[in-house]
C-alpha cells in the first residue's frame, strides 16, 4: 500500500527556561489514500503539535514527513505551493478561524484567487459549487461570518479548506466547539465528503465516541509518543495498551445502567520537564513492572498489524 | 422525592437589548431534593447557566429575573445584595467551568480558600487553615500541606477543580451548583471529578445541581435530569427513564445524534436546523421548526409541561403519538 502521507520518526522539542520539553517524541505513522486516521490523546499529549508540523506551521526537529513520496523538507518554491494545495486543515473553533471582516464569497474564494488566479464569473461559480458541497446555498455568499451559527461557520471553514481540492484534510477537533445537536450534522457531512471526493483525513480529537463514528484507524498518543495504533473497532473493543483501556474506561456511557463501569485513572500526567525514565504511563499503571520504570518500551508491530508500546499488553482475556 | 433543597418555579430571565429582548429563561420549573444529584442538560444558549446564576442571585444587570426560587426555605428573587451575600457559600456554593479563571493568580490556593472562610466566620488563621486542609483531604488533593502553599498556576486542571470544590465545601453548603465543571477537563480527569462528586453526595448528603451539555456525564452521575431547550425545561424525570425512554422529541433526537462508544462506524441521526435565536423565537413550541412530529397545534401554542407519572414531566403535545414510547432506546 502506497501511503499518501508518511511520517517517520518526527520529534519536536521546546527549549524553555526550566529545561527541554519533548512535545513530540519519535512519532511515525502513515495515512493511505481515502483513509480516515484519528489521532487521540489528552490535552498536552502533542497531537496538535503533530498536525501543525505536517502543515509546516511549526518546524519539527527530527524525522521525515513524506507526502506522495516527496520529502517535505527538501522542497520549496513551486513544489511547496503545490503541496499547500494538496494538504489543508479545518481548525477547532469556527468563531476564531474565519475572518470577521470578510464576506463568505471572499473567505471561500480567496484560495481560488491566489492559487488559480480565478476572477469574476469563474470564481463565483466555483465558490457556489463549494458552498453547495457543504450544504449552504448561494444566498449566503454576501453575508459575514457573524450572521451564521457555529455549525454553519464550520461548514464554511470546510468549504474553504476544500476549495483547492486537497488530497489530505487535517481536522483539528472539528466538532468540539459545536452544539451537541449540530455535531452530528458536521460529522455526517465530513463522512459524506470523504466518500464523494475520495479524501483522506487525519482527525485530531479527544472525543473517542466521535472518533469511533468516523475513523478507520486510530493512533493513541500519550505524553508525546504513540502508545497504540490499529483499526478503530479492534483497538476500542480490545485495547492492548493499559492507557488505551484507561482512556476508554474514563468515557461515561450514555446508559445510566452502565454507570459503574466508569473508572478513573489514578494520578496525573507526569511533568514534561521531569519525565519518568521508563514508560511515561508506568507511574499510573497497575501492570507496571521494574522494567517499565527503567526503559521505555518501543512501538512494536504485532502479527495482526496492530502496534503497541507496552511490555505487558492486555490480551483477549483482560479486555 | 425527599424535601426539596432547591425549588424553582416559573423562573424567567430577560435581557433587554437594543430594540429587542433576549428571553434567556422562559418559565423554568425544577426541584433538587435533599442529597440528590440533579442534572440540567442543554446546549449553549439553552438557559442552563443563567438558571444557575439566578439561583444565587447572580444574574448581571440589565437582566430581569421573575418567578420564584426557594433555597432551603429562603426566597432568593428580589433580595438585597447584603442578604444574598450571607446565603452564598453558606446555603449554596457554585463551581465553574474554568477553575483557572476562578482563582486569583497572585495568592496561594490555601490563602484564598481560608479568606472565604474568615469572611463567613469569626475564626483565626490557624483554625481556618485546619478546616481548609480538611477540605483538601476530602477532595483527595495530594499533600494538603504543600498544596496549601501553591499558586494556581502550579496546579494541574484536575487539581484546580478539586481545589475549587474544596473552596465551595468549606462553609458546608447544603447545595452545590456545578456549572460545566468537567467541560474544560480531559476525560480521565473528568472521570475523577465525577467519582468525587458522587462520593460527596453519598457521604455528606450534599445536594448537587449539575449543569452540562454532556449526556454521558449526566448518565454517570445524576439521579434525576432536566432537559432544557430554548430557555425552558422540556422534560424531566429519573435519569434512567429520561435517557432510556425519552418522552420529548428533543430529548429523543439529542440522544440519537450523539456518537456513542461501542456503536461502531455509523451514520448519525442529525437534528435538522439549529438552535433558535433567543431574541426572536418561533411561534408556538420553540422546538417545532426542527421537529418531525410538529402539528398545527405546535405552531400556534407553546406546550406546558404535563405529568406522565413516576416523577416524569414533558412539555409536548404529541408524547402519546411517539412511536418509540415504551421502547428501550439505550441498548
Amino acid at each position: 500500500m502506497d501511503a499518501l502521507l508518511s511520517v517517520d520518526g518526527i520529534s519536536k522539542m521546546y527549549q524553555t527556561r526550566h529545561g527541554v520539553i519533548r512535545a513530540v517524541d519519535n512519532v511515525s505513522f502513515d495515512v493511505a489514500p481515502g483513509e480516515i486516521v484519528a489521532l487521540v490523546g489528552e490535552s498536552g499529549c502533542g497531537k496538535s503539535t503533530v498536525a501543525l508540523t505536517l502543515l509546516r506551521l511549526i518546524a519539527h526537529d527530527g524525522g521525515r514527513v513524506m507526502f506522495e513520496g516527496v520529502d517535505l523538507d527538501a522542497i520549496g518554491g513551486e513544489q511547496e505551493r503545490k503541496l499547500r494545495q494538496d494538504l489543508s486543515i479545518v481548525f477547532q473553533n469556527p468563531y476564531s478561524s474565519l475572518n470577521p471582516r470578510m464576506r463568505i464569497r471572499d473567505i471561500v474564494g480567496e484560495p481560488l484567487r491566489t492559487a488559480y488566479g480565478l476572477r469574476g464569473r469563474a470564481l463565483n461559480d466555483r465558490v457556489r459549487q463549494h458552498l453547495g458541497d457543504v450544504g449552504l446555498g448561494a444566498e449566503h455568499m454576501n453575508r459575514f461570518p457573524h450572521e451564521f451559527s457555529g455549525g454553519q461557520r464550520q461548514r464554511i471553514a470546510i468549504a474553504r479548506a476544500l476549495a483547492l481540492e486537497p488530497k489530505l484534510l487535517i481536522l483539528d477537533e472539528p466538532t468540539a466547539a459545536l452544539d451537541v445537536s449540530v455535531q452530528a450534522q458536521v460529522l455526517n457531512l465530513l463522512r459524506d465528503l470523504q466518500r464523494r471526493l475520495g479524501l483522506s483525513y487525519l482527525m485530531i480529537s479527544h472525543n473517542l465516541a466521535t472518533v469511533e463514528s468516523i475513523a478507520d484507524r486510530v493512533l493513541v498518543m500519550y505524553f508525546g509518543r504513540l502508545v497504540e495504533t490499529g483499526p478503530v473497532s479492534e483497538v476500542f473493543d480490545h485495547p492492548r495498551h493499559p492507557y488505551t483501556r484507561a482512556l476508554l474506561d474514563s468515557v461515561p456511557s450514555i446508559d445510566p445502567r452502565h454507570r459503574d463501569r466508569l473508572k478513573s485513572i489514578e494520578g496525573e500526567l507526569p511533568s514534561p520537564l521531569n519525565p519518568p525514565p521508563g514508560c511515561a504511563f508506568a507511574p499510573r499503571c497497575a501492570r507496571a513492572s521494574a522494567r517499565c520504570n527503567e526503559v521505555a518500551p518501543t512501538l512494536e508491530r504485532h502479527v495482526d498489524g496492530r502496534q503497541v508500546a507496552c511490555y505487558h499488553p492486555l490480551g483477549q482475556d483482560d479486555a | 422525592m425527599s424535601r426539596p433543597m432547591l425549588s424553582v418555579n416559573g423562573l424567567s430571565v430577560d435581557f433587554p437589548e437594543l430594540g429587542r429582548t433576549v428571553q434567556a429563561v422562559r418559565g423554568c420549573d425544577l426541584e433538587v431534593g435533599e442529597g440528590e444529584i440533579m442534572g440540567l442538560v442543554g446546549e449553549s444558549g439553552s438557559g442552563k447557566s443563567v438558571t444557575a446564576m439566578a439561583c444565587l442571585g447572580l444574574v448581571p444587570p440589565p437582566g430581569q429575573v421573575r418567578g420564584e426560587i426557594v433555597l432551603d426555605g429562603f426566597q432568593v428573587v428580589g433580595r438585597k445584595e447584603s442578604e444574598l451575600t450571607r446565603v452564598r457559600g453558606e446555603l449554596a456554593a457554585m463551581i465553574f467551568q474554568n477553575p483557572g479563571k476562578a482563582l486569583n493568580p497572585f495568592f496561594t490556593v490555601g490563602r484564598q480558600i481560608a479568606d472565604v472562610l474568615k469572611h463567613h466566620r469569626a475564626i483565626n488563621d490557624h483554625a481556618a487553615r485546619e478546616i481548609v486542609l480538611g477540605a483538601f483531604r476530602t477532595v483527595h488533593l495530594p499533600d494538603p500541606d504543600i498544596t496549601f502553599e501553591k499558586y494556581p498556576h502550579q496546579l494541574s486542571g484536575g487539581q484546580l477543580q478539586r481545589a475549587m470544590i474544596a473552596m465551595a465545601l468549606t462553609c458546608e453548603p447544603k447545595l452545590l451548583i456545578a456549572d460545566e465543571p468537567t467541560t474544560a477537563l480531559d476525560v480521565t480527569i473528568q472521570a475523577q471529578v465525577v467519582v468525587l462528586l458522587r462520593e460527596l453526595a453519598a457521604t455528606r448528603g450534599l445536594s448537587i445541581l449539575f449543569i452540562t451539555h454532556d449526556l454521558g456525564v449526566i448518565a454517570a452521575l445524576c439521579d434525576r435530569v432536566a432537559v432544557m431547550y430554548a430557555g425552558t425545561v422540556v422534560e424531566q424525570g429519573p435519569v434512567a427513564d429520561v435517557l432510556g425512554r425519552p418522552l420529548h422529541p428533543y430529548t429523543a433526537k439529542l440522544l440519537d445524534s450523539v456518537p456513542k462508544l461501542g456503536m461502531g462506524k455509523a451514520e448519525l441521526t442529525a437534528i435538522p436546523g439549529q438552535v433558535p435565536d433567543m431574541g426572536s423565537l418561533p411561534p408556538g413550541c420553540a422546538f417545532q421548526p426542527r421537529c418531525e412530529r410538529a402539528s398545527e397545534q405546535c405552531r400556534q401554542h407553546d406546550p406546558v409541561a404535563r405529568s406522565f407519572g413516576g416523577g416524569r414531566l414533558a412539555a409536548c403535545f404529541h408524547v402519546e403519538d411517539a412511536p418509540e414510547l415504551g421502547d428501550d432506546r439505550v441498548a
